[in-house]
Order: C-alpha cells, then sequence, then structure tokens
C-alpha cells in the first residue's frame, strides 16, 4: 500500500489540491473563496502536467553547450530508449543536429530530458488560468458595488426581493 | 457561393484557416482603441465579413477537395498544430460565419440601446475575441489548441454576459456562476487531455486516433473520456450540466443572447462529436455503452423536462433559454444513435436550431429596443404596433415547435426516422411529446402577441413602433431562411449527411 502511494507520489498530491479547490468552489458561499478554490482546482491540473512530463534522470531540456556535467549522461544512455517519450526523442534529435554543427561533444545526443512540452502548455494553461480568475474578481467586484454583498445566500435573497415586489406591483 | 469564393486571391484562399482566426483577434485590438461604438461596429463588421468569405472559401476547398489540412506556420503536423476543416466542422464554420455576421449587422441599434456609449468599442473587441475562439475551437485540429481557443471565447463571453448589467443586474450573478462552471468544465477536458497524452504521447487529434485502438484496455483512456465528455456536456449545456444557461441567456445584452444561442453551445456539441466519432472511435466499448446510457438517455430527460420547465417561466427570454437546453437534447439523442442517420439528423437540428434560435431571440431583442420589455405578458398585444418583428417572431417559434412548413419539421422527421431505423419507438414518443410541449410554451407567447388585448397605458405609445431596419434585416433573413429550407432542403441536408460522413470515415481509419 505505502509502496503503491509512494510510486504515485505526484498523483496524490494531485488529487488532494484538486478535491480541496472542487470542494471549496462548492461548499462555500463567499464568492471570492469560491474563486480561491477554482484557482486551486485549475493548479492541481498544472501539477499533473507538469509532473507528467518530469523523466527520471533526465536534464531540463536545455542544449548541452550551456548545461554543466552533461559526461554523467552516458550512464543514463542504456535506459534512455524506454524512457524518453516521444517529444523527448525529438528534442534529442534537435539537440544532436545543434551539436553537430558546433565544435562540443558528440554524446550530448545521448542525454536525456525531461519532455518540455507539458511546461509549454502549461505555460499557456496558467495564462488561461490568470485571465479566468481576474475577469472573476472583476465580476465579484462588479457584484460588490451593485448588491453590497460577496455572499451567496444575501445575493439570492436580494434577487428574490426585488422579483417578488415586482410581481406584486 | 462557388462565385462569391471565387473573388478572393489565391494566395489568400491559401491561408484562409490562419487569416479566418487571426483577422477577427487582430481587429479586436483595433475595435478596442474606437473613439466611439460606431467605429468599432464598422471594424467588427468588417471583420465578421472577411471571416465569412473566407469560411465560404474553406466550405468550396471542403466540398471539392475532401479535407483541408493546414499546418501552423510551416511546421508539419502532428508536432506542429495542425487545423484541419472536413465535412464535420465546415457545418460549424457556416454557422459561425453567417450567424456571426446576421448578429453583427444586428448588433448597432441594440447595443447602442443597451451599452453604455463609452464601453460600445471595448464590447465590440469582447465580441471579436469570442468569434475568433469559436471559429478557432471549429477548425482546430490540436486537442490543447482546443482547450486554449475554448477558453478564449469562454472567457470573453464572460465578459460580454456581465455586460448585461446595466439593464438588470442579475446578469453579474449570472456570468459569475458561468465562469465559475464554465471554468471547472475546461479543466475537466484538460485533465482528459492530459491523460490521452499520457497514454498516446501526441495532441494531435488526427494521431491520436491512429493511436488509440491499440489502448482500449486502459484505465487512462477510459478515464480521459469520462472527462472529457462532462468537461464539453458542460460547455454544451448537456442535461444535468445547464445550470449556467438559462440565466446566461436571460440577462445578457440582446445581441449577445442571440449570438450565444445559435452559436456557442453548437460548437460544444460539435467538439463532443469530434472526440466521440474521430478521436475515440464508436465502436469502443466504452463509447458504445456512452451512447445510448449517456447521451440518449439524458438527450430524452433533458428535452422533457427542461421544456417542461420552459412552460412555467414569466420571463420570455428564460423560457427560450429552457427550450435551447431541450433541443441539445434532441442534438444529443441524434449523436446518442450512433449511427450515420442519427449523427445526420443531429448535425441537421443543429443547423435549423441556430436559424430559429437566432430568430426568435432577435425579435426579442426588437420588442425590447422599444420597450424594454421581458416578460410574456408584456408581449400581450404587439401585433398591433409591430407586426413586421410579430411575424418573423411566429415563424420562428413555430420552426421551434416542427410545424410542417419550417425548417424544423425536417429536424424533427430525421429524428424520428433515424430512431426508427434503430428500433427506438420510446425515442419517437419522446419526440412527439416533447413537440407538444414545446407547441405549449410557443402558444404561450403567440397568444400574449396576437390575441391578448395590449395594455391600456401603453396603448398610445405602442401605436407607431417599428423595429430599426437594421434590426429587420437580419431577422428577417432567419426568417426567411426557416421557410425556405423547408421546400429547398437538399443543401442542408447534404451538409449535414457530409458532415455524418466524415465523422464515421474519421473513425473508420
Amino acid at each position: 500500500m505505502i509502496e503503491i502511494i509512494a510510486e504515485r507520489f505526484n498523483f496524490v498530491i494531485v488529487i488532494i489540491l484538486m478535491m480541496t479547490g472542487l470542494y471549496a468552489v462548492v461548499a462555500t458561499g463567499n464568492l471570492v473563496k469560491r474563486l480561491v478554490g477554482l484557482s486551486l482546482f485549475q493548479t492541481s491540473v498544472f501539477l499533473l502536467y507538469i509532473t507528467m512530463g518530469k523523466v527520471f534522470g533526465g536534464q531540463p531540456p536545455i542544449l548541452p553547450e550551456y548545461s554543466e556535467g552533461h559526461g554523467e549522461n552516458d550512464a543514463y544512455a542504456g535506459e534512455a530508449a524506454a524512457a524518453v517519450t516521444d517529444h523527448a526523442a525529438e528534442a534529442a534529435d534537435i539537440a544532436e543536429s545543434a551539436a553537430s554543427h558546433g565544435e562540443t561533444v558528440h554524446h550530448a545526443a545521448e542525454a536525456i530530458y525531461s519532455n518540455p512540452l507539458p511546461h509549454v502548455l502549461i505555460l499557456t494553461a496558467i495564462v488561461v488560468g490568470v485571465a479566468t480568475l481576474s475577469v472573476g474578481l472583476a465580476l465579484v467586484v462588479r457584484i460588490r458595488e451593485s448588491y453590497g454583498t460577496i455572499e451567496d445566500e444575501a445575493i439570492n435573497h436580494a434577487d428574490y426581493a426585488v422579483d417578488s415586489a415586482r410581481r406584486n406591483t | 457561393m462557388e462565385f462569391l469564393a471565387s473573388l478572393l486571391p489565391a494566395s489568400l484562399v491559401t491561408h484562409a484557416p490562419a487569416i479566418i482566426v487571426v483577422t477577427p483577434l487582430m481587429m479586436a485590438a483595433v475595435a478596442a482603441i474606437m473613439p466611439n461604438g460606431r467605429l468599432g461596429w464598422a471594424v467588427t463588421l468588417i471583420s465578421t465579413i472577411v471571416s465569412a468569405l473566407l469560411a465560404l472559401a474553406i466550405i468550396v476547398d471542403v466540398q471539392t477537395g475532401g479535407v483541408v489540412s493546414y499546418a501552423m506556420g510551416g511546421w508539419a503536423p502532428p508536432a506542429g498544430i495542425e487545423f484541419r476543416i472536413d465535412g464535420l466542422n465546415a457545418v460549424l464554420l457556416m454557422v459561425i460565419g453567417a450567424l456571426g455576421l446576421l448578429s453583427v449587422i444586428y448588433a448597432l441599434p441594440s447595443v447602442a440601446d443597451e451599452i453604455e456609449e463609452k464601453k460600445q468599442s471595448l464590447f465590440y473587441s469582447a465580441f471579436l475575441v469570442c468569434f475568433a475562439g469559436l471559429i478557432g475551437v471549429a477548425i482546430t485540429g490540436d486537442a490543447f489548441n482546443m482547450f486554449v481557443f475554448l477558453e478564449i471565447s469562454s472567457i470573453s463571453t464572460y465578459v460580454l454576459v456581465g455586460m448585461g448589467a446595466s439593464s438588470d443586474r442579475r446578469a453579474l450573478t449570472a456570468a459569475y456562476n458561468y465562469l465559475v462552471l464554465g471554468t471547472i468544465g475546461a479543466t475537466f477536458f484538460v485533465i482528459g487531455v492530459g491523460f490521452l497524452y499520457m497514454a498516446t504521447g501526441t495532441l494531435n487529434m488526427a494521431d491520436m486516433a491512429t493511436r488509440l485502438p491499440d489502448l482500449s484496455d486502459s484505465r487512462v483512456v477510459q478515464a480521459a473520456f469520462a472527462f472529457i465528455i462532462v468537461g464539453l456536456g458542460l460547455k454544451a449545456a448537456m442535461f444535468p450540466l445547464h445550470l449556467w444557461l438559462p440565466n446566461a441567456y436571460a440577462y445578457a445584452p440582446n445581441f449577445v443572447t442571440s449570438f450565444l444561442a445559435s452559436t456557442a453551445t453548437k460548437v460544444a456539441f460539435y467538439t463532443l462529436v469530434r472526440f466521440l466519432f474521430d478521436v475515440f472511435w464508436p465502436e469502443a466499448p466504452f463509447v458504445e455503452v456512452s451512447f445510448l446510457w449517456v447521451f440518449a438517455i439524458l438527450g430524452i430527460i433533458g428535452m422533457i423536462v427542461a421544456s417542461v420547465q420552459a412552460v412555467f417561466q414569466d420571463d420570455a427570454r428564460r423560457l427560450l433559454a429552457f427550450s435551447s437546453v431541450g433541443q441539445v437534447g434532441y442534438m444529443m439523442l441524434g449523436l446518442g444513435m450512433g449511427t450515420a442517420a442519427g449523427l445526420s439528423a443531429g448535425m441537421l437540428h443543429l443547423i435549423n436550431h441556430s436559424m430559429m434560435k437566432g430568430a426568435l431571440f432577435m425579435a426579442l431583442g426588437a420588442f425590447a429596443i422599444r420597450f424594454g420589455i421581458r416578460r410574456i405578458s408584456d408581449l400581450n398585444g404587439f401585433a398591433r404596433s409591430m407586426p413586421f418583428t410579430s411575424v418573423a417572431f411566429t415563424i420562428g417559434g413555430l420552426s421551434l415547435v416542427g410545424v410542417p412548413m419550417t425548417v424544423g419539421f425536417w429536424s424533427k422527421w430525421y429524428l424520428g426516422v433515424a430512431a426508427l431505423e434503430n428500433g427506438w419507438w420510446w425515442a419517437v414518443a419522446a419526440l412527439i411529446l416533447s413537440s407538444l410541449i414545446a407547441l405549449a410554451y410557443v402558444a404561450r407567447m403567440l397568444a400574449a402577441i396576437w390575441v391578448a388585448e395590449p395594455h391600456h397605458d401603453k396603448a398610445g405609445a405602442i401605436a407607431h413602433a417599428r423595429a430599426p431596419w437594421l434590426m429587420l434585416g437580419p431577422l428577417w433573413v432567419l426568417a426567411i431562411a426557416n421557410v425556405w429550407f423547408f421546400f429547398q432542403p437538399d443543401f442542408l441536408i447534404s451538409m449535414a449527411n457530409a458532415a455524418a460522413e466524415a465523422a464515421f470515415s474519421g473513425g473508420a481509419r
């Protein structure tokens, strides 16, 4: 049991964060707290993506002539075929072509890289998340201005009062 | 149509899939800095005309040559982002292009009436972003890119809905709730895409489709399927996930409602079809189970429950919004049949529904611009004061019920035929029941307009009221289209059949 959890430690964290966020969205009546929950929920997905890009023993995906200690990578070369995903392999190809042009070492092609693609995707998703959060907060500000409260129940009450007053006239 | 498309220069047509998205995005920035609403509207009109023409060019291309594939930035798929248009999304391009253009023409008087002068150009800018996002969702062939476009259109939609606050502050809470639910939906979708990426190592949808059948036993793929269906179902307002829709449609500015009602949920429905039939494949055990037990059953419950809810609404726009939820149920039922005939009927209803709901919401907006009315009882006696708008509204309403002589009849006819092919007599019974309920709520509004006595205090005021030409024009185009395509349905049916065929051949591999 412990082993299963330890092997999938990142998923445990992601699930805990995700459920905390989702619960906060559902459970609270405070509009700002609800947005906090929503952000937490989104952040857990960012973590999910970023952790899946990790290749064990892999370096950051940076061209080797700029990084230190690429020589160690020979030890991992055997594992590379199994561990590297398609895109990491592509990254390695690019590194190879880059390295062959320069006068740097040629075994850089055997380096193991973490998959950079999820990071790039999440960069976009973070921007989307920030935009959503800011629109949400702007709406909360406007709600506060016109209702004088940011509690869900009070807002519903105010709307109901207006509606029934209109019906009676 | 071919003639119009042939006028465009060839180089423009080659890059049409990119330009069609980029034009409204760039023009959104231009519209934002315009000093007044009129200029902002002009910029919006120009860029929607450009997009509609390019959409036409792409559709003609698809009809002659099959699949149009455009590698963004020259990076070949699957590594690069691919824009890919086949018969399925050609339908969506047509709907967004045509309805977008008509709603923009309609927008000028409506927006001038409802939005503060200094916010108008920003309002148009947000609309253009939304328009670009919807087109992007419709034509992209990359799963993550689809998420980004989905969010581009959604975030600007929240803003557009919230702009209704100047006439009713409930627009703010409606936009807020839409934001929370829409974000949860999009995040579910992105979790599903992440799982698919884990399983297949690619984000290109066509590439994913070739790799997935080997992984049909994988729990990761099945979880991805569930997440994607829930996420996109939320965006498409599939029955139990529709709670954001009624308020958002009821309190948004009229122009926004008529645009969203005819495009936004349709695009989300298309993404569902794309994932069910192309990325996943209809023969997969978990997909096959979902057809009957998720889409058909929930679709039927939706079209009955939401229609009943619609009958009891006081607010005319809320009534139509609930009816929209019911109409999404029809499309889901068509999709849930899992046959080419069913899907084709669903796509046909998608096109038809965008025409009838567009006409209905535009007519309500035309009523509102003179008198600011919302409630059904306020519509009393409008046939006398605004006969042109009332007749168009009536045509839209009858089409919604599915009366012969209107295009809504064909939707229900083909849905019924497809259901009988499957031996689903209960689906046909549900179709008839739901149409009868639709008749009840449409009759309520029509009775108020045609039969009821006008309110006395307004009798003097409504003697000579006519909506502006810019509103009547698009409204009547849609109303006439509703009748025209009953007599000449071949074009729409061939589009819908091509869509279903493309969806299935994409799945066959």
